[in-house]
């Protein structure tokens, strides 16, 4: 199947990771939905195979036997841009924060579902498509007019203060993919505003009381606990 | 014939330690000869070479060639240990350089001259000290000794050649010597070698020495030497005998007594005694009575008489005791009666001969009322007693007060009597004046009160005795009265000073128990080494008014733990306790090691272990601390050991509890992972089996059932482990908990967001106001508090029902609470609800480990925060959880 896909110039995947089973797994599942995937066990093999084959997204463990998954990501992002998603256990935020703010696009946590998986890489190749960015956004009841810089909600309009439009403007631009506190920081207020999360809690409790019908239920911007912020796209 | 040859088990247990003891311990052979010169460093140099050729390794420690060639010519060919310098009273001399010779670990070192002192400023006072350090270490030693240096032989030698040995060596080494080589030669050779200057004598000694090496004295003294080293062959045959027999084949063993005076010839006295033990195979014994007097003696007395002792103790008595009593013969006979002595060694009387008349002398007594035991009496020097005298404190008002207060006395007396002159016969009115002379006695001291009776006397004469108002005596009879009045006088206040005497010496005594006491008591309530150490420092200081400091062992070394004031203990001092503490032994001030230090430091030793080290430096820089303070230093230090033992006992049977503990927890884990694991993995086999083997044969609604169920064991496995993994984290205390400030709504929103399938069926009314204010927690573990609670909830109440969430402020609080409408939880089980693997009863078909509430628990209280359930007044649960704010 998956030579098949090859010919068919279907989105080729590298995956890199030790585990046997997850590397059978991958194949099998992604193959099925038409991707042409490519494996490696180890680090070096990773990033041999990145230069060799030229994926359109990685898939990176962070738990290699050879070298730490964060070097691996580091060098990769030395020269090339393509998306990478991570993968990463649970109570390791840590780690999750420090390879997104190192240059992963997303991570998807073990054990995962597939469905998780899947709309992630789409949300992450997507990006990497060359496309203007639309005129309009909307969701389920939401719409952002980045034209003339109007948001309604629920079909009504409600008024937000510029940090709070480039906020949600950023959310949105992102859709689907979590962005790390510093990430949001950084972009809106400045490298220097970093290790300052209060200034984005504020923003973003004040946000979620405009724009979500029930802030204690939020249904557009979701918390990744320990991570960050990531505006959940309906499927 | 003998039917019991059990051997004796404590001889054996005697032996076997003692031989494991020689066994680890480095080997000591020692070249013994009768005069300087018979050859010993030569045969030792020559023992040396021929262990050096069966490949030992051998080092000159120290040797003395004094010149002589034929003995330099055997230092070539054994490598030597270069000597330490040691600069005393502006002049450089040399001592064997210990520390090296340590360092070098050698399997052999040869020292030379046993009895050698050292230069103060070195470790030890005396060489053999040190030998005795390098056999602890393991090195085999040789050295070489003249029969005169031993303590024993001191003064028979002295007495046979008019020389006295000042350097001498206590027995016990030459007995536990592994090896005696007696170095022979006959006395007219050595006369030869010492005319042909072969024999090697310091200059000073010269003289001396021409009546040392006369033929007579040669011959006895080869003879001692011979005899002593037949009698340590005799000895280890007994001794080997003594294990491996019945003791009823031995006869009946003498048990010999000393008692120590403080006289300068006890010495003698003391050495006799072991001679005489030795003789007839018995065990002996030094007794020291300590009377109320005592503590007046002069300081050299004191210090002779600790003298004494240590010389019974290094001589090898079985035990050496001090008593205090006010009898001193009492407290003899009462020791002889307990253990069972059958001789008793004193010495000579030594007080005035009219004393003894009226109390009959000490001696007397010990014959007159120790029935069975017999008393030998050993001839002392007799000079130097002059210096022995007590000196009485006087009492009373001092100098010429007392005298005029006894005139006033006798003058009043006087004029009473003439009052009553004509009305009392003369023999009353010396009553009256006795009246005086006793007042006198019992309020002015001994002087006043000889001084009133002589002027009573020639009062009374002079006024009622005709003729009168003169001092002719015409009836010598007077005379009696004078005697009388006199004797009273004296004998009154000598007993008045005598019983006050006693008196201090028991408030002292009772001062000295008493502040014991307390220390034990303090120390009892002490939880840790740091209440041990002040409690014992301020004691220790309470009582010597000195610096006090306690050192704790602490990896190779030791460190001071607590000092009573802040003085500063240079290198010299820590590396001198650290002595003490490796070897168990007292050292610094007034001792024989490293004596040169300004504090004394004693061993905090309990069964054999040294525990720590306890420093004491005298008020105002005295020399030593007398007798009695060093036994109660002695006594406090044992305290303090018990004290240490017991705390480090303490902390062993907690952590052995907490093992305990965390034992327990692993096996109920254990228990619980393997059941709790397989239920759910089943049916995720059974479902993925079922769809494997036919396909077809399963409808596809069945077909997404089974799936779905699957799904769900599944993701509550990875719940189940994760639960499991922070349990364990948080028994091993290894949770971390990073925590950051973070809004309570996010919270709520993100763990009801991964929660969202099974929460798709049910109304969640949440209550959180926008100005609750932020808490500081670590999200990931509180949210998984948060998770555990709306899973109970969600398995626990009815599918269609509520549940409801709010959060508020109260007193310092923040409050999260989460209610249902379930069963609730009955009111006994409402503490016990957050025990691990607790489950309520009547829900044993739910699915459920008792864990999660256990996990919740924990993290919340690692949070400082609290965790409870209370039931809701018409049904339900509500699970409250209480957070500090900052």
């Amino acid at each position: 199947m998956n030579d098949e896909n090859l010919g068919k110039n279907a989105t080729r995947i590298l995956v890199v990771d030790d585990e046997l089973a997850i590397q059978r797994y991958l194949k099998n599942a992604l193959g099925a939905q038409g991707y042409f995937v490519q494996v490696a066990g180890n680090g070096k093999e990773g990033m041999n195979a990145a230069l060799a084959l030229r994926p359109d997204l990685i898939i990176l463990d962070l738990g290699l036997p050879d070298m730490e998954g964060l070097e691996v990501l580091r060098r990769l992002r030395e020269w090339t841009q393509t998306p990478i998603l991570i993968l990463s256990v649970r109570d390791r935020e840590d780690e999750k924060v420090r390879a997104l703010d190192n240059g992963a696009d997303d991570y998807v946590t073990k054990p995962f579902g597939i469905g998780e998986l899947l709309a992630r890489m789409r949300v992450a190749l997507r990006k990497s498509a060359p496309s203007s960015p639309e005129p309009v956004f909307k969701a389920e009841g939401l719409e952002v007019d980045f034209e003339h810089r109007r948001v309604a909600a629920q079909g009504e309009e409600v008024q937000l203060t510029p940090t709070e439009y480039d906020l949600l403007r950023l959310l949105v631009t992102h859709a689907g993919k979590v962005l790390t506190h510093n990430q949001i920081l950084r972009q809106l207020w400045g490298p220097a505003y970093v290790e300052q999360p209060h200034l984005l809690r504020v923003n973003i409790s004040n946000l979620r009381r405009k724009i979500e019908p029930e802030p204690s239920r939020p249904r557009y911007i979701l918390t990744e606990l320990g991570v960050g912020y990531r505006f959940k796209i309906v499927t | 014939m003998n039917l019991e040859r059990r051997p004796d088990p404590d001889a054996l247990l005697a032996q076997v330690e003692a031989e494991e003891r020689r066994r680890a311990q480095g080997k000591l052979k020692i070249f013994l000869g009768y005069a300087a010169g018979v050859g010993k460093t030569y045969s030792m140099l020559e023992a040396a070479h021929s262990r050096k050729a069966e490949g030992v390794d051998v080092v000159i420690a120290v040797v003395e060639t004094h010149g002589r060639a034929e003995t330099e010519a055997l230092l070539q060919g054994i490598e030597r240990v270069p000597p330490k310098q040691i600069e005393y009273r502006g002049v450089r001399l040399t001592e064997m350089d210990l520390d090296a010779v340590l360092a070098r670990k050698p399997q052999l070192a040869l020292v030379d001259e046993h009895a050698h002192t050292n230069t103060p400023g070195s470790r030890h006072v005396k060489r053999w000290q040190d030998i005795e350090e390098l056999l602890n270490a393991g090195i085999d030693v040789y050295t070489t000794l003249n029969i005169q240096h031993l303590e024993s032989f001191r003064d028979i030698i002295g007495q046979i050649t008019g020389v006295v040995q000042r350097e001498t060596v206590p027995d016990r080494v030459l007995d536990e010597a592994a090896e005696i080589e007696v170095v022979d030669l006959p006395p007219e050779e050595l006369l030869l070698r010492l005319r042909e200057g072969k024999v090697y004598i310091p200059e000073q000694a010269v003289r001396a020495m021409e009546n040392f090496f006369e033929s007579g004295n040669l011959i006895a003294l080869r003879e001692i030497t011979l005899r002593r080293a037949a009698d340590r062959v005799d000895e280890q045959m007994r001794s080997y005998l003594k294990t491996y027999q019945t003791p009823e084949l031995w006869p009946v063993s003498e048990r010999i007594l000393v008692c120590i005076s403080g006289a300068p010839g006890s010495e003698r006295l003391i050495r006799t005694a072991r001679r005489l033990a030795e003789e007839t195979k018995a065990e002996w014994f030094a007794l020291y009575v300590e009377t109320p007097g005592d503590d007046k003696l002069t300081r050299q007395n004191r210090e002779r008489i600790w003298e004494q002792l240590r010389v019974a103790e290094s001589l090898g008595a079985k035990e050496v005791t001090t008593l205090a009593a006010a009898s001193p013969v009492e407290a003899v006979l009462d020791y002889a009666r307990e253990r069972q002595i059958t001789r008793i060694v004193a010495g000579r009387p030594l007080r005035p001969r009219w004393r003894e008349w009226m109390r009959g002398s000490f001696i007397d007594q010990l014959l007159r009322r120790g029935k069975k035991i017999d008393v030998l009496v050993v001839s002392n020097e007799e000079e130097e007693i002059k210096k022995t005298r007590k000196t009485l404190r006087p009492l009373g008002p001092p100098g010429w007060r007392g005298y005029l207060i006894a005139s006033f006395l006798v003058a009043l007396t006087t004029g009473l009597s003439m009052l009553f002159s004509h009305l009392l016969d003369p023999t009353n009115l010396v009553m009256l004046y006795l009246l005086a002379v006793v007042i006198a006695a019992l309020r002015l001291g001994f002087g006043p009160a000889v001084f009133s009776a002589v002027l009573s006397v020639v009062s009374f004469d002079f006024f009622f005795v005709s003729p009168y108002f003169s001092f002719a005596v015409e009836d010598t009879q007077y005379l009696i009265t004078f005697g009388g009045l006199m004797f009273v006088g004296m004998l009154i206040s000598t007993l008045v000073s005598r019983a006050r005497s006693q008196a201090e010496a028991l408030k002292t005594r009772e001062g000295q128990t008493n502040t014991l006491y307390a220390l034990s008591r303090e120390l009892a309530a002490a939880v840790d080494l740091n209440g041990i150490s002040k409690t014992v420092i301020h004691h220790v200081r309470g009582s010597t008014k000195g610096e006090v400091a306690l050192f704790l062992p602490e990896g190779e070394s030791v460190r001071p733990g607590a000092t009573s004031g802040s003085f500063e203990l240079s290198e010299k001092e820590i590396s001198v306790a650290l002595w003490t503490c490796r070897n168990g032994k007292a050292a610094g001030l007034g001792t024989e090691t490293l004596s040169s230090s300004s504090f004394l430091y004693l061993p905090l030793a309990t069964g054999g272990k040294t525990l720590g080290v306890l420093g004491v430096k005298p008020q105002n820089g005295a020399a030593a601390f007398s007798p009695e303070t060093r036994r109660l230093l002695e006594a406090y230090a044992n305290q303090a050991a018990l004290a240490i033992e017991r705390v480090n006992l303490a902390r062993k049977a907690e952590q052995t509890q907490i093992l305990q503990a965390t034992e327990k927890l692993e096996r109920a884990l254990l228990n619980s992972i393997s059941h709790d694991l397989r239920t759910p993995l089943s049916s995720i086999m059974g479902t993925l089996s079922s769809l494997r083997e036919d396909p077809s044969f399963i409808k596809a609604e069945s077909q997404m059932e089974l799936l779905d169920l699957a799904l769900e064991e599944a993701s509550w496995m990875n719940r189940f482990i994760s639960n499991l993994l922070n349990m364990t984290r948080l028994e091993a205390g290894a949770l971390r908990i990073k925590r950051e400030p973070h809004e309570v709504q996010d919270l709520i929103g993100s763990v009801l967001t991964s929660l969202e399938p099974r929460l798709r069926s049910r109304e969640v009314k949440i209550q959180i106001p926008s100005s609750l204010p932020l808490v500081n927690i670590d999200p990931v573990l509180i949210g998984q508090v948060i998770m555990n609670l709306l899973d109970n909830s969600l398995k626990y109440s009815p599918p269609v029902t509520p549940l409801e969430i709010e959060a508020a402020v109260s007193d310092s609080w923040i409050e999260i609470r989460l209610s249902d409408q379930g069963p609730g939880v009955p009111e006994e089980h409402r503490q016990r609800i957050f025990d691990k693997f607790f489950r309520l009863p009547g829900t044993e078909g739910v699915r459920g480990t008792g864990l999660g509430l256990a996990i919740s628990k924990g993290i919340v209280e690692a949070h400082q925060g609290r965790i409870w359930v209370e039931n809701l007044p018409v049904r339900g649960a509500k699970f409250i959880l209480a957070l500090p704010t900052k």
